[in-house]
Order: C-alpha cells, then sequence, then structure tokens
C-alpha cells in the first residue's frame, strides 16, 4: 500500500518544476515539505492524474497510474489547497455529488456520510449551505468529502492553510488517526514545519528536487539538529517555511 | 465498475445541476423573460408587419407568433447551453472542476452526464415556454407537446455539447461575455428563427448561404416541425451529424493531454 514515483520530472513550458523525483512512501502519516514554489502542487497534480507525466512514472498501490486510472481514483480521497466545494449547495448535496461521483448508491452514501461527519462533529451542518460555513467547517466537509469513499490513500494539499490552531489541530489529529486505524498512506503537503511530529515520515522538496526522504527522527539525527525548523534550514537554506 | 456505479454517477450529476438551477432562481425568470419579450412585444410589433404565407409544416396562413415559437424554444436551448457552458469555466475557475475529474468513472461518460444534465433543464424551461405562450393564443396541439420533447433533447444535447467545446477553450469567465457574442448573436439570427429563409433570400442571397449552413437553422426547424407532429428527416440528420462531431471535439478539449498543451 503506498505510492513511488520513479525519476519524475515535469516541466511548464522551459521552467522544470520538478526535476527526478524519487519518492517512496508506506502507509501512515507522510508530510511533503517545502517553501511556495517548490514544486508541493506540481507533484499533488501529477499524483492525482489532473497533469500528466511526461518524464518518469507514478505507481499507486503497486500500479501504473495512466494504466490503471480508474482502479487507483476509485482508492484515493483528495483535499485540495483550494476550496472545490459548491457554495450554493448544502454539505448534504456536496457529499451526496462526490459520492455520486464514485457510484455509491445514495444509501451507502447516507450512511458513510453520517458516521464521518460524526467524527468530524458535523452533524448538526448537514443541511446547511456550504457558503455559510467558516474556513474550519468548509476544510473538515472536504476532509469528509475525500473519505466518503474509504480510499486506502489520501493526498492533502496544503489542508490547513488558513485555519486558526484549534481547527489545524483537529484537522492533523484526525488525519493521523485516520492513518492508524485504516492503515492509510496520507501524503500531507505542508509549508507549516510546527506540523510535522518525530514520528512522520518527512520528505524535503525545494526547487523542484527531494532533499530528503526519511522517519523526522532519523533525519534530526543524520543532519545532527534539533528540530525540523533546523533541518529544514540546513538543506534549503530557506526561511519561508514557517 | 458496474451498471450500477454508472446509473448512480448520472443520477447524481442530474441532480446537481437541478439543485444548482433552483438555487438559482432568478435564472427560470430571465430564461423565460427573455424570449416571452420577443413573443409578446416583438412579435405584437412585427405581426402587421410581417405576414408568413403558406409553407411547410404549416398548412395555412399563420400568425407571427406562431412562426416564431420554435425559433424562442430554440432560443431558450441555445441561452441554457451557453449558460450552463460558464458554469463549467465558473467550476474550473473556482477549483471545483477537479473534483469531476477526479471521478474513477471515465471523463466521456460524465461529461455525457453533464449533457443529459443541461438537456432535462433546458428541456423543463422549453415546456414552462411553451405554457406562458398559450396565454398569447399560440395553439400547440397534444401531439406537438409530445413529439417536441425528443426534439428538444436532441438539440439540447448539441448546443449543450457546443456550450462545453468552448468553455474548455475559454481560460477565464471575463472572456466569456465576448464568446456570447460572437456565437449566440450570430447563431439565432443567421437562422431560421425568426424570419422564414425564403424573405432571407430574397433579401440577401450571402446572408441566405451563411442561414442555410448555420446549425441552428436546422434546430429551429426540427422542431417547427416537431411541435406539429411531424418529422423533418434531413434537419434530423444534420442536427444529429452536428452534435457528433461537436461531442468528439469536445471530449477531445477535455482530455488531460489536450488541456495540458494549451
Amino acid at each position: 500500500m503506498g505510492i513511488v514515483t520513479n525519476n519524475l520530472s515535469f516541466t511548464y513550458g522551459k521552467k522544470k518544476a520538478l526535476n527526478n523525483v524519487n519518492l517512496s512512501l508506506t502507509s501512515g502519516f507522510n508530510v511533503l515539505l517545502g517553501p511556495n514554489g517548490a514544486g508541493k502542487s506540481t507533484l499533488f497534480s501529477l499524483l492525482t492524474g489532473l497533469r500528466q507525466t511526461t518524464h518518469g512514472s507514478i505507481k499507486i498501490n503497486n500500479k501504473d497510474l495512466h494504466k490503471h486510472k480508474s482502479e487507483i481514483m476509485s482508492q484515493m480521497g483528495v483535499v485540495f489547497q483550494q476550496s472545490t466545494l459548491d457554495l450554493d449547495l448544502s454539505v448534504k448535496q456536496n457529499l451526496f455529488y462526490y459520492a455520486s461521483l464514485h457510484g455509491i448508491a445514495p444509501q451507502r452514501a447516507l450512511q458513510n456520510i453520517e458516521l464521518i461527519l460524526q467524527q468530524l462533529s458535523l452533524t448538526e451542518r448537514l443541511n446547511d449551505k456550504v457558503r455559510t460555513l467558516n474556513g474550519g467547517h468548509r476544510r473538515r466537509v472536504e476532509i469528509a468529502r475525500a473519505l466518503i469513499h474509504q480510499p486506502k490513500i489520501l493526498l492533502l494539499d496544503e489542508a490547513t492553510v488558513g485555519l486558526d490552531v484549534d481547527s489545524r489541530l483537529l484537522i492533523i489529529s484526525y488525519v493521523r488517526n485516520l492513518c492508524i486505524q485504516h492503515n492509510i498512506c496520507a501524503l500531507w503537503t505542508t509549508h507549516l514545519m510546527d506540523e510535522v511530529e518525530a514520528d512522520d515520515q518527512l520528505i524535503i522538496i525545494n526547487n523542484g528536487e527531494i532533499q530528503a526522504q526519511a522517519k523526522s527522527s532519523e533525519l534530526y539525527e543524520k543532519h545532527n539538529v534539533d528540530d525540523t525548523h533546523q533541518l529544514y534550514f540546513s538543506l534549503t537554506k530557506n526561511t519561508e517555511a514557517v | 465498475m458496474t451498471f450500477n456505479h454508472y446509473f448512480y454517477c448520472c443520477l447524481g450529476i442530474v441532480k446537481r445541476e437541478i439543485f444548482r438551477f433552483f438555487q438559482q432562481r432568478s435564472r427560470l425568470f430571465s430564461a423565460l423573460v427573455r424570449p416571452l419579450l420577443w413573443l409578446i412585444v416583438f412579435a405584437a410589433g412585427f405581426r402587421a408587419a410581417l405576414g408568413v404565407s403558406i409553407m411547410e409544416p404549416y398548412g395555412t396562413y399563420i400568425t407571427y407568433q406562431e412562426y416564431i415559437i420554435p425559433g424562442l424554444c430554440c432560443m431558450i436551448v441555445l441561452f441554457n447551453g451557453m449558460q450552463s457552458s460558464l458554469s463549467m469555466v465558473y467550476d474550473r475557475e473556482m477549483g471545483s472542476m477537479k473534483v469531476l475529474l477526479m471521478s474513477p468513472l471515465p471523463m466521456p461518460f460524465l461529461l455525457c452526464c453533464k449533457l443529459i444534465a443541461i438537456a432535462f433543464l433546458s428541456l423543463l424551461q422549453v415546456y414552462v415556454f411553451l405554457l406562458c405562450a398559450q396565454l398569447v393564443d399560440v395553439d400547440i396541439s397534444f401531439l406537438g407537446y409530445l413529439t417536441a420533447a425528443p426534439a428538444v433533447f436532441i438539440i439540447a444535447f448539441f448546443l449543450g455539447a457546443l456550450g462545453l467545446l468552448l468553455s474548455s477553450l475559454i481560460k477565464q469567465l471575463e472572456n466569456f461575455a465576448g464568446v456570447m457574442n460572437f456565437v449566440i448573436f450570430p447563431m439565432f439570427f443567421l437562422s431560421s428563427a425568426l424570419y422564414p429563409l425564403w424573405k432571407m433570400q430574397e433579401a440577401s442571397i450571402w446572408i441566405y448561404w451563411l442561414c442555410q449552413y448555420n446549425p441552428f437553422t436546422y434546430c429551429v426547424e426540427l422542431l417547427r416541425f416537431a411541435l406539429f407532429g411531424q418529422l423533418n428527416l434531413s434537419a434530423l440528420a444534420l442536427v444529429l451529424g452536428a452534435t457528433i462531431i461537436t461531442a468528439v471535439l469536445a471530449l477531445i478539449s477535455f482530455s488531460p493531454k489536450f488541456s495540458q498543451k494549451r
């Protein structure tokens, strides 16, 4: 269960966004850390199949993404950086729409939705229009949506950007628990260093290249640093991430 | 993926479009006001000036109001098709298009479902308009109401596909207004929606030829015959041909390879 990329490269015109990226992610909470413009979102677009790879390959659960796209998509849940909810529809309508895109029968969808919303303390907002929800609640709805079809791979692109501390903690701990309870492989991209814990698999990306990839605590030891901030600075010489 | 997966997916896409349509209540109102203004104000004013002689499928002289009904129905379908494509551009700008693209079901199927939803909404609006048209003494037989449904559906599919094709080519919402002017107005005015083609021929031969090559003309004629309980086979063949070509182009334009190249 996991994501493997081999020599993955991608260019926008002449600008190289990713250069020979080799990733190997297994079940658990994997953090992709990098400054703005490092190539996180490009990598994300390639992993979700929204962009086609020009060089290299992507294997998800041991299957080539482009040859088995339908099968892989049915096992993948995604939370995009930008909100993708329909503001004029209710939470329920948004979630049902997404469930239908996966061909889930309405009764089964309702069961899954009720369960996930309960876990995310959103049951009371089921019939509210998304437009009336605050940023934290909207994010939770997006996470609920990504989980309706019970995916084995979960990709979250800067899912906590713009949220207050409480909402961030709630969301990140919820996803961490999911990984443990359901053996999910989650890729959490961020530029917020305080979201990294010592037990997480950490991948540091800068200028389209992977700078480091291992368990956070192992990386601290290897590079003789005390925390993620020092590690990140020593590897990228970049002060942009916080 | 089983048949049930496809069925629930299609149902979900159609339901979403219906929910969105009824959320935007002004959309139905404005969809009806435009053709009703043409029917009540424009047609009343021109009724005396423009007499329509006996022509197929009508067996006798008809009023101008009666003549423009199929054209106005097609106008509703045309605007709905373009409005739906506008919402696709909006979805892309807002990011919700990504949700559709992440579905495990094939993209051609998803776009077909979108077209079914567009066609269903067009059908609803056309019938509400036809009911309103009864108030200005436009008489349509029960058979006409029945046979109009498949014609409207095919026309809506064609114009919806055209809208999807346009939406894939437009990068920003702001550019859409220009396309509306370059697509909707020429399509509508260079057709038999407001005047019979023989009148166009008398007025200007090159405009007549433009009308002849405009697929919208055949949409109007297909519906004109259908509202009269008849089938215009050549119009049907042309509209179906145009639908297939436009739908295939729309599908190609939505493929990741094509959109990445642009």
